[in-house]
């Protein structure tokens, strides 16, 4: 219950900073044009999903540390309180990221319902788009904290690397992979890259949208692996159990940071 | 003379039409005195109408060699009991309406058919049902028949195990139109036919391909559907081919495509429809065919053109959300792409005449780089692959540089 007025607290705080509501502008700017240019076909929901594999990440990392450095003295001015540190940390933690993600959500999720696009297209590829937009900001917001606390009196350093680590991931990441194929490509190494991208949360959200959309692309593929990864149960499960993982592990650590931080 | 030449020609005038007259019409029936087709067969006299009323015949290798009109009424089924040929049809103007023709036997050996038709003119088969057949109707030597309106499925699982659903062998100037086709090895199949029309036939769901067409010169197909076939469809070594308004949906699969040419000549291809395929149009070795109006929407690949191919003209075609828009495998490229609209294209209109002022290169790095390394597919939509692409874009190293549509247009051709 503490937690939730502590969120409730920090849900006033993000909108009073208007911040919060520019961030939504722009994806509802943006989904508005991909829908009324593109059409209300499946390619306004690829631009989107294009859109948000990009920005989500970039924005969740590096406002996730940039909020802990901004409400320093407020947390501390909460720690004097008869609260314990967990409460406080999910406080705090829920406080920025559900913001983000309903911006996100309504953001993407107006211009759809406007434009009619729950009519014209498959409502699973709009759920797949709003559902994993959610999970790559709590995600995201989650790595963020973590490299907030872990730095947490040096701010440059803090937000250098989660600079650094967005482009990493979205990036260097690819063109690492890209260069295993043309080193080893003569090699059988479907299942070592399949591992690759299982390792990069960016990756893993994008092969789950190339999945819904771009199936036809990936099937003339020669190779037997991906199709019976990709077609399989496994491959789903395999996937959605490393985003889990990706989304535990950070928080986890954070919160243990939290816990035993001499603020 | 003249007037005995002239009473003569009278008489043999009358003498033809009194035998028209007298076509006489056989009826086979269950329980009647004729209760098998070919006892039927045999009592008919040349021209004659073979009536069959409505009953399960069970027979098989039923030779109709001499022309009459083969009619079923009711739900008539000749099963041959997988014992063989069904229907033979060796004499000219023979037409068979209404029949359904069931289980032909298998072989690896021979060719056996539901409807064979050998070396006959003027064959008419139409409204026929054919089920779990090896072959569907076989056409060999045959000329002008017309194969309308028939509804032909197997349930074939192996390539082995299963014929082609209308097979055309060294025929002229056949007809076939508004047929259905699914479960076969091949719907349609055409080896050194001449001058067919093909219009109106749905192919669906058979093992290899949709329709299946070699040397087969001077033919027309039009608006066909072929739909989800284990390698879409083949069109090879052919000159003066006219394939119009088609669609070609759902072909899947790491060798399908929505339509494959190999060593076409001189053809066009024309106002056609490729949608959700693997590939839409795989050209090899194809020079001097004009591909215009065509739509490619939502495919893998939009065109794969190999390098061997020359002089093609592509204009006034519609390229919306492919992945690749044209892959090819050589930086040189003999093809002309002109006044086609590309849903990937980024320039600008300034003057507002509806064609673009910045050409348009729709082979993009990337698709370079599956061609080399086809696991980088994997690596589809990467902001690295944007970047890339994007670099490559404004100074071209490695795509093909003359293969470029020099008027891409800013709205989608109608």
């Amino acid at each position: 219950m503490k937690a939730l007025s502590i969120l409730k607290y920090q849900w006033k705080d993000l909108f009073r900073g208007k911040w919060i509501i520019g961030y939504g502008l722009i994806y509802l700017l943006m989904a508005d044009a991909m829908i009324r240019f593109g059409g209300t076909g499946s390619k306004a929901l690829l631009s989107i999903a294009n859109i948000m594999l990009l920005l989500i990440p970039l924005v969740g990392m590096i406002y996730g540390a940039l909020y802990l450095y901004q409400s320093r003295e407020f947390t501390e001015l909460l720690l004097a309180q008869p609260l314990d540190r967990k409460t406080l940390f999910w406080g705090l933690f829920g406080g920025l990221a559900a913001p983000l993600a309903l911006a996100f959500t309504l953001g993407v999720g107006l211009p759809m319902t406007y434009f009619g696009l729950f009519v014209s297209t498959s409502i699973r590829s709009i759920i797949l788009i709003l559902v994993l937009g959610n999970l790559l900001t709590v995600l995201f917001t989650g790595l963020g904290f973590w490299l907030g606390l872990r730095f947490f009196e040096d701010r440059i350093k803090g937000l250098g690397f989660a600079l650094v680590g967005w482009l990493f991931l979205a990036v260097i990441y690819d063109g690492l992979v890209l260069l295993a194929i043309f080193l080893l490509g003569d090699y059988p190494i479907e299942e070592p890259m399949l591992a690759m991208a299982m390792l990069n949360p960016i990756d893993l959200a994008r092969i789950t949208v190339l999945l819904e959309f771009d199936i036809q692309a990936l099937m003339g593929y020669t190779g037997a692996v991906f199709n019976r990864f990709f077609g399989s149960m496994m491959g789903i499960s395999v996937a959605a159990g490393c985003l889990m993982i990706w989304l535990g592990v950070p928080l986890w650590r954070s919160m243990r940071l939290f816990n035993k931080k001499d603020f | 003379m003249r007037a005995n030449k002239k009473i003569l020609g009278l008489i043999t005038l009358f003498v033809m039409l009194w035998q028209t007259g007298l076509a006489r019409q056989v009826t086979v029936s269950p329980n009647g005195p004729i209760d098998s087709i070919k006892q039927g067969i045999i009592e008919t006299n040349p021209g004659d109408t073979l009536l069959i009323k409505e009953g399960t015949y069970r027979e098989y290798d039923i030779r109709v060699d001499k022309p009459m009109t083969i009619i079923g009424e009711g739900k008539v089924v000749i099963d041959g009991e997988r014992q063989g040929f069904v229907i033979v049809i060796t004499a000219d103007n023979v037409t068979l309406k209404n029949v359904t023709v069931k289980h032909a036997s298998t072989s690896f050996m021979e060719d056996y058919a539901g409807i064979l038709i050998k070396e006959t003119d003027n064959t008419v088969i139409e409204n026929t049902t054919l089920v779990d057949n090896f072959f569907g109707i076989y056409l060999a030597q045959s000329s002008n028949a017309l194969i309308k309106n028939n509804h032909i499925t197997a349930s074939g699982e192996r390539e082995t195990k299963s014929g082609n659903g209308i097979h055309l062998w060294y025929s002229k100037d056949v007809t076939i139109q508004d047929n259905y086709v699914k479960g076969h090895r091949d719907g349609l199949y055409f080896e050194f036919v001449e001058g067919a029309s093909i219009s109106g036939n749905l192919s669906e769901e058979n093992i290899r391909y949709g329709i299946h067409f070699m040397y087969s010169d001077n033919c027309r197909y039009e608006e066909n559907t072929f739909r989800n076939n284990g390698g879409g469809v083949a069109v090879m070594y052919t000159e003066n081919v006219k394939i119009l308004n088609n669609r070609f949906e759902d072909n899947w699969g790491a060798s399908a495509y929505g339509m494959l040419l190999k060593e076409i000549n001189r053809s066009r291809i024309e106002g056609n429809l490729f949608i959700n395929n693997s590939v839409g149009l795989y050209i090899e070795s194809t020079n001097n065919n004009e591909f215009t109006s065509n739509t490619f929407k939502q495919n893998g690949w939009g065109i794969e053109l190999m390098a061997n191919s020359t002089d093609n003209l592509f204009t006034n075609n519609n390229f919306l959300d492919n992945a690749f828009e044209v892959s090819t495998n050589s930086r040189q490229s003999f093809n002309e792409f002109n006044h086609n609209y590309w849903s990937q294209y980024e320039g600008y209109d300034l003057d507002r005449d509806g064609t673009g002022d910045v050409p348009h290169h729709p082979v993009r790095l990337f698709s370079i780089l599956v061609e080399k390394q086809p696991q980088s597919l994997l690596l589809l939509r990467s902001l690295l692959i944007d970047i890339l692409d994007a670099a490559e874009k404004i100074m071209p190293v490695l795509t093909p540089e003359t293969l470029v549509d020099s008027e891409p247009q800013m709205t989608k051709i109608p």
